[in-house]
């Protein structure tokens, strides 16, 4: 009665398919918790709360056939559960919040006073490895491993940093996209309410990497360093450079590869110079590891010997380590109020892998190959002690450190936020009708 | 605002500020002469005009400020100098009405009006700027000597990067939320701490467009509202014809509804693009041709000229389809691509008949990996835009003065030399939009066609 050995037959094969995720969604997918976050504290009963805030957030599901469906909305979160397991979406994406509920959209105009329109949204950041295909050997396409994956662990460095100590922001949240990249919430108060314009500035502020294939210079730093860019480079991409991306990627290691780096610098002269080293010690017996450390090295000498005349050599070296390690956003997705984005804790359907967040404060030791997938959550439901008296099925499976770390590192942390200005705002309020109305 | 008809217009004193650079809060309360109604806002336009000109040929800054003062010289002094505050004024109210009328017309007004006022701005006095800054009410607060030491090395640091002289003991600097500033944050133009932008005296102009800007967008909807539902219904004999005619004379065509020599069908294209397609749009099609793929900016820049060109909904469906399946099938296209398309033509979503996009809009676009949109002329390296060129038959001594023009990033410059070597024509007008230089081409090329037949 006590004993529970490997139950016999427990044979879930890896994969996705509907019938895993109706299990997920029944079981383990964090319904509470999502509806929390979506309702940033209007779901409370004080009397400064917004009962229809929750009802006006866009959702969009993805069915298993790619029907796609759109404006999505929920008035409480039985709806918003009951719909998902009902109509089990292989991917739930989330939209802004609109200015009335979305299903009720038809009855307003474009243009004028009643319209339809985004009212607040998070200010929201994708970064996909794909964006790096031409700086990584290892891998390509959708393809991601631990050599590379530490480019994504150093966009969020950067990101993270500049979003808190630069912009003053403080609940941001951090996801897995399943497959290839990272998300990024940011969802104080602040940066749900700016326009389309702000989210364009502060894209635009993060963006280096100016090219594509038909360009030539990626990276230009035509004069002196910006303070957010210097302490990118000082404090994370430097090191990462030399002491990592170098020796994992090769970056010196064949013609091909240092070919690559000889054209980032704009000087015949230094280039020549350097290549006819390079070709002479062809036949080094160095160790792979030393190559690339002694051709960075004999780079960043001829470069910075302190001759340099041509003015566009003075940086050089820091455009070759932006080049290759710093990140690279997708404009579009930040800067439009009605994007949409895919939410946490879906499950990827490519690679089964469920999307958890990231610890940005730890974020070097996640690793993308160890996420759990649903076949192995499915398992571990199965084979897990039905003894455990829990009040939620996710505590028994590998998804409970991540919920666990939602809740505590994020979700309670904003919803006291939410709770503190909703009643600041509602004093304020009264005071001033208080005011108002003294004679 | 009164109208009224030949009297002399009385003139009560300006309604807001001192300095000369008004805040257009409120209609003023003058007489106006119809004629006064009509003439001023041609003056007026005429500055705007210059404006977009400029701003679409690349003109730098400095050049810029030279222009504006010069273009408001020319056009905006009235025979009575004390006149003149009024008609900058009136002038302004009366293109508020003219240009409220659709999202493209505001839109357009809002960035004139914005970049004058920039530059009217940068050319007023200390004394104006300082004063126009208290009238604008902005959340902006003096830094105190020992902010201003804390922050010192980074405020020399983001000085340095833009080769200005680095700020003195002295120096003036504005803490700002940095929601006010977005273009300096944008530009990496400002050091920001905790959300706050330090802004130094000299960009403090940014923050008072911002202000103009929002307040401008607002005043606009406002009077597109009062001019639906009682003005133009009001003043459909007097004023209604003179505003309508106003919006139409300088614009221009917008190449959204099909041109007068008929539709294209998908056999022509290849000759087309050779023919008579810009360097943008062929280096999309030929990608195209070569990839069978072209990512979402492509597919927009590229699908919308070939709106504007003539290709039926039905045909673009066709083609596109054919080239995508050579990559990802048939099925894909019809589940991911075909949608798009149709939402171009507007018979999806919202069913906007979205616009083919103009030069000015495609040389600030910002293409990224794996995108071919964009401005060759701005956005290839010069060995790419020769060899591009020279696929093109641009000859040697044409292909300098391109180049050329590209250096000192005049692109549409750049473009019609490129047309006029092409067609060994000249094009007086200058290219604004890749669908004028479609059907600029096809008047050329067309007569020669129907001759040789």
């Amino acid at each position: 009665m006590l004993i529970d050995g490997p139950k016999q037959g427990n044979v879930i094969p890896d994969g996705f398919n509907p019938n895993y995720l109706k299990v997920y969604y029944g079981r383990l997918f964090p319904h509470a918790d999502i509806f929390k976050w979506m309702s940033y504290g209007n779901d409370g009963r004080h009397p400064a709360c917004d009962k229809s805030y929750f009802g006006r957030r866009e959702f969009s599901f993805t069915l298993d056939n790619d029907i796609y469906l759109r404006f999505q909305s929920f008035n409480s979160e039985s709806e918003l559960e009951n719909s998902i397991k009902e109509k089990c979406p292989s991917k739930i994406d989330i939209g802004p919040v609109y200015s009335v509920d979305p299903a009720k959209r038809h009855a307003y105009a474009q243009g004028g006073d009643n319209v339809f329109a985004p009212v607040e949204r998070e200010l929201i950041f994708d970064i996909d490895i794909t964006d790096y295909d031409d700086v990584r050997y290892c891998c390509s396409g959708a393809d991601v491993c631990l050599e590379c994956w530490p480019l994504m662990t150093v966009a969020i460095k950067v990101i993270d940093t500049a979003l808190r100590d630069d912009f003053g922001f403080d609940h941001i949240l951090w996801v897995y996209s399943g497959r290839r990249g990272v998300h990024c919430w940011v969802c104080d108060g602040k940066a749900r309410r700016l326009t389309n314009e702000q989210r364009g500035a502060i894209a635009d502020y993060f963006r280096v990497y100016k090219g594509n294939e038909n360009s030539n210079k990626k990276v230009s730093f035509p004069g002196p360093l910006h303070p957010f860019l210097v302490r990118s480079y000082t404090e994370v991409l430097r090191e990462f450079f030399e002491e990592k991306l170098l020796l994992s990627q090769n970056l010196f290691s064949t013609e091909e590869r240092y070919e690559k780096i000889l054209s980032m610098i704009p000087d015949e002269s230094v280039t020549s110079e350097l290549r006819g080293k390079w070709q002479e010690n062809r036949r080094s017996s160095n160790s792979k590891e030393d190559i690339n450390f002694f051709r960075w090295e004999q780079l960043k000498n001829t470069l910075q010997s302190g001759k340099q005349k041509v003015q566009g050599l003075r940086r050089c070296v820091e455009e070759i380590v932006f080049a290759f390690t710093y990140p690279r956003l997708d404009m579009e997705v930040s800067k439009h109020r009605n994007h949409l984005l895919k939410a946490p804790f879906c499950v990827h359907p490519k690679t089964g892998r469920v999307c958890i967040p990231i610890d940005p404060k730890d974020c070097e030791e996640f690793d993308p190959t160890t996420v759990p997938t649903l076949s192995e959550l499915l398992r571990e439901l199965n084979t897990g002690d039905s003894r455990m008296d829990v009040d939620n099925e996710w505590e028994k499976t590998s998804l409970g450190k991540s919920i666990r770390f939602f809740r505590s590192s994020f979700l309670q942390p904003l919803l006291k936020s939410c709770k503190e200005e909703m009643e600041s705002g509602y004093k304020a309020k009264i005071q001033q009708t208080k005011n108002s109305l003294s004679w | 605002m009164e109208i009224v008809r030949s009297q002399r217009s009385r003139t009560n004193t300006p309604n807001d500020s001192v300095s000369t650079l008004p805040l257009y809060r409120y209609a003023p309360q003058l007489e106006v002469r119809l004629e006064d109604f009509e003439v001023f806002a041609m003056d007026r336009l005429r500055v705007l005009k210059g404006i977009s000109d400029a701003l679409a040929r690349g003109k730098r800054p400095e050049e810029m400020e030279n222009l504006v003062r010069d273009l408001w010289k020319a056009n905006m002094r009235h025979p009575e100098a004390s006149e003149d505050v009024n008609k900058d004024i009136i002038s302004h109210f009366v293109l508020r009405l003219v240009y409220c009328r659709t999202e493209d017309l505001r839109k357009w007004f809002l960035s004139m009006e914005t970049a004058l006022y920039r530059y009217r701005f940068l050319l007023g006095s200390s004394e104006a700027k300082r004063a126009l800054m208290e009238e604008f009410d902005l959340p902006c607060k003096a830094i105190s000597r020992t902010e201003f030491e804390n922050a010192k090395e980074k405020l020399e640091q983001v000085a340095r990067s833009f080769d200005q002289p680095l700020p003195t003991a002295d120096a003036i600097f504005y803490k700002v939320p940095f929601e006010e500033v977005p273009e300096l944050v944008a530009g990496r133009r400002v050091y920001i701490h905790k959300g706050h932008a330090y802004v130094a005296m000299h960009q403090v102009v940014s923050l008072v467009v911002t202000q103009f800007r929002s307040n401008l967008s607002k005043a606009l909807i406002l009077t597109n509202r009062k001019w639906t539902s009682t003005i133009r219904e009001q003043e459909k004999d007097r004023l209604t014809p003179i505003v309508e005619a106003l919006s139409m004379s300088y614009l221009g065509p917008d190449y959204s509804q099909t041109k007068e020599f008929g539709e294209i069908s998908i056999k022509d294209l290849d000759q087309l693009a050779r023919s008579s397609f810009p360097l943008c749009m062929r280096h999309l099609f030929d990608k195209l041709r070569e990839d069978h793929h072209l990512k979402h900016g492509g597919r927009m820049q590229l699908g919308l000229f070939l709106k504007g060109v003539g290709l039926r909904m039905e045909d673009a469906l066709a083609f596109w389809k054919a080239e995508f399946s050579h990559k990802v099938g048939a099925e894909r296209f019809d589940k991911e691509y075909a949608y798009s398309i149709r939402h171009n033509y507007g018979k999806e979503g919202k069913r906007t008949d979205y616009t083919p996009y103009s030069c000015q809009k495609i040389i600030s676009s910002t293409p990224g990996v794996g995108d071919h949109h964009g401005c060759p002329y701005r956005h290839f390296s010069e060995e790419n835009l020769r060899a591009a060129l020279g696929r093109m038959g641009v000859g040697s001594r044409a292909m300098e003065d391109v180049v050329d023009k590209v250096r000192n990033r005049h692109y549409q410059l750049a473009c019609t030399l490129t047309f006029e070597a092409v067609h060994s024509s000249s094009c007086d007008a200058g290219i604004n939009h890749p669908n004028q230089y479609f059907s600029d081409s096809h008047k050329i090329l067309q007569p020669k066609n129907n001759n040789a037949a």
